[in-house]
């Protein structure tokens, strides 16, 4: 027998927490800040396109300023040049935040093991989820989108996303 | 044949074992001139240095190359000088503009002092980083990290004197990039604005420098292939074609005619699915959204059949030295009929909204011009020249793989505008589309690989059906293609414009040295100058239309 408040209102209402509430809304409307250097950006491309349509997943508003974003997608090679902005730019993002690195190149370096490349952007910043692939296929791409949406929705953000410590290379 | 250089500097010039000029240090600035102004050599191709500190026998460690096109764009010569142990050379920025970020680029790499450039400084590598990283005794792993970005302000306030403009109280600072969506990429341009006009500006890149050229020290040719399609990913395949046409080059062979037209169908469509990019991306950033649908939708279609030739979408390392991994599929002429209808509605669709628009035009038309002596002077190539109205196309000045018995236009602009350049992809993607038509009719049939095994792999009936087809496979898996020593440059029209590569190779399976000429590194140092004065929104058109792709500006 039902008791609180689904015992007065009947189906018309669902009790649950705040923050499940909240993830299940975020799900569906993620905001991505691409960050996309080379040609794993071309694949992403063709993810914001007609055919694979990133929309059906609700995250096709695209936001080039990362403070309107929660997700940053890092779509290419990160090289040592590039480090230190693509950490401002995560440092701009508000929390809650998730990041999706894609591609060979953002999550190892690549097969680019010399004196330019950074050897994985977890080096600088944290990372969520990682997609292989040289490049991803767009597949891939909305895969690590779905991955991200279990993520939250089995996170408590209050608790787990604030408690979360990372120290990179590039932090004092 | 350059008469008057030869006359003048008779007792001076030698000519070393590969065909380059060589020449005292002190005479460079001399020569040039003569070259330039008598001769008519008056486009710079290209520079880059060599270390030879693993080949004993120079007299010098180091080398620079300068490398030359004459007026009808179809013959090159190379220039050699020796530099000595003071590192330093004159430079000839003075005389061809786009030697200034060459010879930044020669500074940074190999640490050679270019004597009275207006601005030696680092270009590809970052501040912070000590050393030269394309000097062979130099690790290729050892990376340096970077913690702040360079503010610039060491170019800009000079820049801002030399415009006569002292007090910066009027100004407004703006980075527009490297993390911009309409920097397309990872560019990085600073501009000083006074309302909405820019007053002055500088390009910053090196954000996607990844290494490729000493990456290529470590790696067989072949290995090569794929990071040549990251070079400009966005026509991977002519980017293989590229070089595999130069080392094919130092080896002396002719490809069998079936490889040449599969090479030209295939690089024409990797040319039209680059200008699509180019034009969908750049009616984007001018708020003609609709136009992305229409043109990027046919590039997907392109990649099914990419996907079905050579397996991936982008990166395809379709071709081999030598020729290609393997020939055509069964049905795809069909796919490719379905590819062509598909661009062309697409290009239909596009142009029929864009043609005779009023907006389109107000926003493009004598808008980012470049004239076309600057244009030489600056060593711009491919579709950007052309849009000045200089007809300068490889397939045409200087053919390969018979594209002098095709029937096609070269399309040229007049004015140097946004307009022309836009408008001049358009009618190459026709016309690409008439290429492939004309060559998937005369395809022949026969090999798609030269039959020599130390260049290409045997058929796989024979790898296991006999020993010698076995030991081929394996000795050429594992030891790779041996390239007799050389220094040669060789190139096509890539899609963005001239594409070469100058390979120093010594007889092993391994490059001693690869230098790519990118054609949008020279796009990108006139970039600039063609937005300076004007307005803001108008830059960032600029900027597309000369479609600039890092991963080939930065290598
Ligand atoms: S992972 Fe591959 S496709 Fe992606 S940026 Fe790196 S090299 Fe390019």
């Amino acid at each position: 027998m039902a008791v609180g408040a689904e015992a007065i209102f009947g189906d018309s209402v669902i009790t649950s927490t705040l923050e499940s509430a909240l993830s299940w809304a975020r799900e569906s409307s993620m905001w991505p800040y691409v960050f996309g250097t080379a040609c794993c950006a071309i694949e992403f491309m063709s993810v914001a396109s007609s055919k694979y349509d990133i929309s059906r997943f609700g995250a096709e508003v695209v936001r080039f300023s990362p403070r309107q974003a929660d997700l940053l997608i890092v779509a290419g090679t990160i090289s040592y040049k590039q480090a230190p902005i693509l950490k401002k730019i995560y440092d701009q993002m508000c929390e809650p935040k998730w990041v999706i690195s894609a591609g060979a190149c953002a999550c190892s370096g690549g097969f680019y093991d010399n004196y330019t490349t950074l050897q994985g952007i977890d080096a600088i910043i944290p990372v969520d989820v990682y997609v292989a692939g040289c490049p991803p296929r767009p597949e891939a791409f909305l895969d690590a989108l779905l991955a991200i949406q279990k993520i939250q929705a089995d996170e408590r953000l209050l608790d787990d996303r604030a408690k979360r410590v990372f120290k990179g290379r590039l932090d004092a | 044949m350059p008469k008057a250089f030869l006359e003048r500097f008779e007792k001076e010039v030698s000519i070393d074992a590969y065909g380059a000029y060589k020449l005292d240090a002190s005479l460079i600035l001399q020569a040039l001139h003569v070259l330039y102004q008598n001769d008519g050599y008056t486009f710079l191709v290209d520079m880059t240095a060599i270390d030879y500190l693993h080949q004993p026998s120079a007299l010098r460690r180091f080398a620079i190359v300068y490398l030359l096109r004459d007026r009808l764009f179809s013959n090159v010569i190379t220039l050699k000088i020796d530099v000595d142990e003071t590192l330093a050379i004159d430079s000839i920025a003075s005389l061809f503009k786009s030697a200034n970020w060459a010879e930044r680029e020669i500074w940074d790499q190999y640490g050679i002092h270019f004597k009275n450039h207006p601005n030696l400084k680092r270009i590809l590598n970052h501040k912070e980083f000590i050393g030269h990283p394309l000097r062979k005794d130099y690790p290729i792993t050892q990376g340096q990290l970077c913690h702040k970005s360079d503010d610039l302000m060491d170019e800009m306030t000079p820049r801002l004197k030399r415009k006569g403009i002292e007090s910066h109280d009027a100004l407004m600072f703006l980075n527009l990039g490297p993390a911009h969506p309409a920097s397309h990429g990872t560019i990085r341009t600073f501009v000083a604005l006074e309302s909405e006009t820019i007053r002055c500006a500088i390009s910053e890149i090196g954000y996607l420098h990844r290494g490729f050229e000493k990456s290529c020290e470590n790696h067989t040719y072949n290995q090569i292939i794929p990071y040549t399609d990251r070079l400009n990913y966005c026509s991977a395949i002519l980017n293989n074609i590229a070089f595999a046409h130069a080392v094919e080059g130092i080896l002396g062979i002719e490809l069998p005619d079936r490889a040449q037209f599969i090479r030209v169908i295939i690089g024409e469509l990797s040319r039209m699915i680059d200008h699509l990019v180019c034009l969908a991306a750049i009616l984007v950033d001018m708020g003609a959204l609709t136009n992305y649908w229409y043109l990027y939708n046919p590039r997907e279609s392109v990649y099914d059949l990419l996907s079905k030739l050579t397996g991936a979408r982008l990166t395809n390392s379709y071709m081999r030295i030598g020729g290609m991994s393997h020939d055509l599929y069964e049905g795809f002429e069909h796919d490719l009929h379905v590819c062509l209808k598909a661009i062309d509605t697409g290009v239909g669709d596009t142009l029929t909204l864009i043609e005779h628009n009023r907006i389109f035009h107000d926003r493009t038309q004598n808008v980012g011009i470049i004239s076309q002596e600057e244009a030489i002077n600056r060593s711009l190539s491919g579709p950007n020249l052309r849009a000045c109205g200089v007809a300068y196309d490889l397939r045409v000045n200087a053919p390969y793989y018979h594209y002098e018995s095709f029937d096609f236009d070269m399309a040229l602009g007049s004015v140097g505008d946004v307009y022309d350049r836009i408008m001049v992809r358009f009618e190459e993607i026709r016309q690409s589309k008439r290429i492939i038509e004309q060559a998937m009719k005369r395809l022949p049939q026969g090999a798609v690989c030269v039959a020599d095994r130390s260049i290409s792999l045997p058929p796989k009936h024979e790898v296991y059906g006999n020993i010698e087809g076995l030991m081929n496979q394996f000795k050429l898996v594992f030891e790779g293609v041996k390239v007799p020593p050389s220094e040669s440059y060789r190139a096509i029209e890539g899609a963005n414009g001239e594409l070469g590569f100058f390979i120093v190779s010594d007889g092993s399976p391994k490059p001693y040295k690869v230098k790519v000429r990118p054609p949008c590194f020279y796009a990108m140092a006139a970039y600039p100058s063609i937005i300076e004065g004007g307005m803001i929104a108008d830059a960032i058109l600029s900027l597309g239309s000369l479609n600039i792709i890092a991963g080939e500006l930065d290598r």
